[in-house]
């Protein structure tokens, strides 16, 4: 019965998302004052059944229902509870279902925390998400239903993707939701500012603590994804350019730039019809990748089982929903007037510079994901766009891009002379041309350019960033600074300082990285970047629903032994084989170790050794990028609701 | 002026038209390089007679299928009916590649089955494979009277295109002079 | 051929070749000179494993990849340059094993792209914004100057 009442209880959601997306918005036009307040109750009621769909589902994976076909095909009875309950977002239709409650999760929250927003605003913007609900749940419904019944229920469950049994694949999907989803608020407000025809400050006011939140959930995702990748493939990779993870990154960079153009729309007013732009092209990549992951015309590690007729569907639903949105900008946006100037050096510029650097880069990479696409289309042979392209694209990108960073926060706003700015970064660009040059010559095993690059694009941002804040604190100097600065100015601070320790990460880690892959008999041992690693040997032992072959790896450094590493190789009772590889994690370094095959019967096997340098500032840069997200949408300014005084740092 | 704000609508209907296409094509499919060149070289000894020799040379004249083929390939089976059929229905030769199998597998596997081939030759190794640009067993190659490779078929042959591409290229072939 | 068959066709492949899997084969191939066996793990990375959803020859498992992998391993410890060994698996699989889309005609735009659009985009920029500067001001709307000086009071606070 309980799945019976989960599939009800979404058909009661998509009657409900129906009501939420017409209703209130036909309010704002008849001047229906009921029918414009009923918006936040239906919301959150259209919620409420979500949370049952939801709960119902989740249910009948923990009590093996396996007369439900998605049940049966993504769990069985020697599932960890844990999995169990992941299980249930671990493949299409499940996953669906968890976007569309994220959908309602954030429409509920909008409802909550808008109470200083007009309400015919916040009918808008609850009936444009209304819309959005109603697109998913009509697809979930039509192609993809997650309470599906089995005429012959099994007494027994496949098993889930074993690559999806780990703690940390099983949090990656809900953050990577929170923040795809996330950025529909945004686009909602961006749609409900250009209904209203009130494309000003205010919209960018109300807009920008939410898409700041959806940017750290995104953030927050990316770097989750990545780190299990690197974890648990063990190819000790951590990004691999799959069309997948760039339909997550491509909404990341659109959404970075929506954060800074929002902020100039708040505080000068300018830049409206490129913020509103920016706005749908965030949700609109989110809704690409969604497509690119379920409809099959790419090939992808990643992809979910895929089937055309649902391609179609979500085509469909794109256009709608995004060429309606774009059309509605042709309208709108003619109509409006800047009314603010700026110079070509100035703080607007800077930003803007930066706004054009980060669209171009999604640009490339759009260009590169969907090449072989329109090579294949236009029938004129098949190619592959890998890794070597997008860094190649990506790495030059990112120079301009640190570089006006650091530039960026130290320029006057309307108007600044280049002469001024000069003068006032040449210690910076001085100390971090000189440190960054020196660094590898002092303190890296070899001297490489690319490596005194990283460097110094490090020292730049750390130095320009301490001299904004020192800057901030005025005649009092650094330590005034500190105190001084608000939550959007630390906020700033922060998630630039990860930058720079996210391009150290990248950048020592790709020129020192040293891999090898060995034939090891236990007692033998083998030297990687100074350490020693030595195989005593490989155990077999059980699991819940796997057996094992356990690797024992001793590692020392000069002779004084540091740590014991234990990489498996696990047979799943799917028929899957898995890698768990052993790693010693460090800040300077991390060795990595992947158990390969026994290679004859002494006992010899194959082995993968990996010394990789500062490769956890990577995802450290990435975290700190994501509290400084946090702590800018935790500015006072945007919690003070009442009276209108909403002042503050920043 | 207004045109200007059109440019981000007229960019995706462009995106619209090439993922619609995208829809109908199967990225999976690589097509090879090596359609309208030469068959590319190999001496295998036979699966029957482990002591004779095959090479393309010996068919030049004709036209003839390889038909790549491993005990161990489940689709091999599903397409194998077809295979029997265009056997006896056409006249070009049909040769199978047995693809990286034990001797004895195929041996048994043809005598389970049914033997369409004119001959199997052998290709333990898989480098006779890797010479054709195989990557996904079964995969059936179609060569002029010329030894020209002038058709792959990726994946199992089934009914459709059997009809559609098979047997009309066939019958083509065979008008055509050496 | 028809749509059904040709997902059909997709399907029974994915079941039969696709084994995407975690585990990476490792062999512990020797070389005797470190050239060739950078050369060695740079091919393998940059080189497509064709049956698999979207993994290089060093990622995958595959059984054709194993044999690739072989091939390169042989190849390079003959002393066959980066060239030879790509143009013979070009040779055989055409362009779509390469992960690096060669320079030619119909990559043109590819390799190009990139820098088109920024050049574009600069452009654009640096356009707007002079254009914009020696503009006659538009009068402010009434209801925009009195907002903005709120918020600009709100500023200054």
């Amino acid at each position: 019965m309980v799945p019976e009442f989960g599939q009800m209880a979404l058909v009661i959601a998509l009657v409900l998302s129906l009501i939420q997306a017409s209703l209130p918005l036909a309010g704002t036009y008849k001047g229906v004052a009921v029918w414009i307040d009923l918006a936040r109750p239906i919301a959150r009621t259209q919620t409420l059944f979500m949370v049952l769909a939801f709960a119902a589902l989740t249910y009948s994976f923990l009590v093996h229902d396996f007369s439900v076909r998605y049940v049966a095909s993504n769990s069985n009875t020697a599932l960890p509870t844990i999995y169990l309950v992941s299980g249930v977002w671990g493949a299409h239709e499940g996953s669906l279902l968890l976007w569309a409650l994220t959908l309602s999760i954030w429409t509920t929250a909008v409802t909550l925390f808008s109470r200083s927003v007009p309400r015919e605003t916040v009918a808008q913007v609850v009936a444009v998400m209304g819309m959005v609900s109603v697109g998913f749940l009509l697809f979930m419904i039509l192609t993809s239903n997650p309470f599906d019944r089995l005429p012959n229920p099994p007494l027994e469950g496949r098993d889930l993707n074993p690559l999806l049994q780990d703690p940390g694949l099983a949090i990656h999907p809900p953050m990577l939701y929170m923040g795809y989803v996330g950025f529909s608020v945004a686009f909602a407000f961006a749609i409900a500012a250009m209904l209203g025809g009130r494309m000003d400050a205010a919209w960018a006011r109300w807009s920008r603590p939410w898409t700041n939140i959806a940017w750290v959930f995104l953030t927050l995702g990316i770097v989750l994804g990545s780190w299990w990748a690197y974890y648990e493939l063990g190819w000790g990779g951590w990004w691999f350019w799959d069309p997948v993870e760039n339909a997550s990154f491509l909404p990341w960079l659109v959404g970075t730039a929506l954060i800074h153009s929002l902020a100039v729309t708040e505080k000068r007013g300018a830049f409206k019809a490129w913020t509103v732009l920016l706005a749908i092209f965030a949700f609109s990549l989110s809704l690409l990748g969604t497509f690119l992951v379920r409809s099959g015309v790419l090939t992808s590690v990643h992809a979910f089982a895929t089937d055309p007729e649902r391609g179609i569907f979500i085509l469909i639903f794109l256009c709608v929903v995004i060429g309606g949105s774009l059309l509605l900008y042709s309208w709108r946006a003619s109509q409006i007037r800047s009314t603010v100037t700026f110079d070509l050096v100035s703080r607007e510029s800077g930003l803007l510079m930066n706004n054009v650097v980060l669209v171009v880069t999604t640009a490339s990479i759009l260009l590169g994901t969907l090449y072989p696409l329109i090579l294949d289309a236009l029938g004129v042979g098949k190619i592959s766009v890998g890794p070597p392209y997008f860094n190649a694209v990506f790495v030059p990108l990112t120079i301009p891009l640190a570089v006006m960073l650091g530039v960026g926060a130290s320029l006057r706003w309307k108007r600044d002379d280049a002469g001024r700015v000069l003068s006032h970064l040449k210690w910076p660009l001085v100390l971090s041309l000189v440190g960054g040059v020196l660094f590898p010559l002092l303190l890296l095993p070899s001297f490489s350019w690319g490596a005194a690059l990283g460097m110094v694009l490090f020292f730049w941002i750390t130095l320009t960033t301490l001299l904004w804040l020192k800057q901030r604190g005025g005649a009092q100097g650094l330590r005034h600074g500190l105190v001084a600065t608000g939550r959007g100015g630390w906020g700033m601070v922060v998630g630039h300082l990860g930058v720079a320790v996210f391009i150290v990460g990248i950048t020592l880690t790709s020129i020192y990285s040293t891999e090898k892959d060995v034939r090891l008999a236990p007692g033998e041992q083998y030297t990687l970047g100074g350490y020693d690693f030595l195989f005593k040997g490989v155990r077999r032992f059980n699991g819940p629903n796997f057996t094992a072959s356990g690797g024992v790896v001793e590692v020392s450094f000069e002779g004084k032994k540091i740590t014991t590493l234990f990489p498996e190789k696990r047979d799943y009772r799917s028929g899957m084989p898995m890698t768990e590889a052993g790693i010693d994690a460090g800040i300077t370094r991390d060795l990595f170790v992947a158990l390969g095959e026994e290679l004859d019967d002494s006992g010899a096997w194959s082995l993968r050794l990996y010394h990789k340098p500062f490769i956890r500032w990577i995802w450290l840069g990435g975290l700190m990028m994501a509290l400084g997200g946090l702590l800018a949408a935790s500015d006072r300014r945007y919690f003070r609701f009442q009276g209108g005084d909403v002042g503050g740092g920043g | 002026m207004k045109l200007k704000y059109l440019l981000p609508l007229g960019i995706f209907l462009l995106l619209v038209l090439l993922l619609g296409v995208g829809l109908t094509l199967d990225p999976r499919e690589v097509p090879s390089p090596l359609i309208g060149k030469a068959a590319p070289e190999f001496s295998l000894p036979q699966l029957h007679q482990r002591d004779q020799q095959l090479s393309p040379k010996d068919l030049l004249g004709e036209v003839w299928l390889l038909n790549v083929w491993a005990s161990w390939c489940v689709s091999c089976r599903a397409e194998h009916e077809l295979v029997r059929e265009l056997a006896a229905t056409s006249t070009a030769a049909i040769i199978g590649l047995n693809y990286k199998d034990e001797v004895a597998d195929a041996q048994r596997w043809l005598l389970r089955y049914g033997d369409p081939y004119r001959l199997s030759v052998s290709d333990i190794k898989g480098n006779t494979g890797i010479d054709w640009g195989v990557y996904g067993v079964p995969e059936t190659f179609i060569m002029d009277k010329r030894g020209i490779i002038r058709h792959k078929q990726i994946g199992p042959i089934t009914r459709e295109s059997l009809e559609e591409k098979i047997l009309p290229l066939l019958a083509q072939l065979e008008e055509e002079q050496p | 051929m028809t749509h059904r068959s040709h997902y059909g066709l997709a399907l029974l492949f994915s079941l039969l070749l696709s084994s995407f899997s975690a585990v990476a084969t490792i062999e512990a191939y020797h070389f005797d000179d470190p050239g060739q066996e950078a050369l060695y793990k740079e091919l393998i990375a940059e080189l497509r494993c064709l049956v698999c959803q979207n993994q290089n020859l060093s990622d995958s498992n595959a059984e054709l990849a194993l044999d690739l992998r072989r091939q390169t391993y042989e190849m390079a410890k003959a002393g066959k340059s980066r060239e030879e060994i790509l143009s013979y698996m070009v040779q055989r699989y055409g362009d779509f094993v390469l992960y690096r889309p060669p320079l030619q005609q119909s990559t043109l735009l590819l390799w190009s792209g990139p820098f088109i659009i920024l050049v574009i985009a600069i452009t654009t920029l640096v356009i707007l914004i002079r254009r914009r500067k020696h503009e006659p001001q538009p009068l402010p709307q009434e209801a925009d100057l009195k907002r903005a000086r709120q918020l600009l009071q709100r500023e200054k606070r």
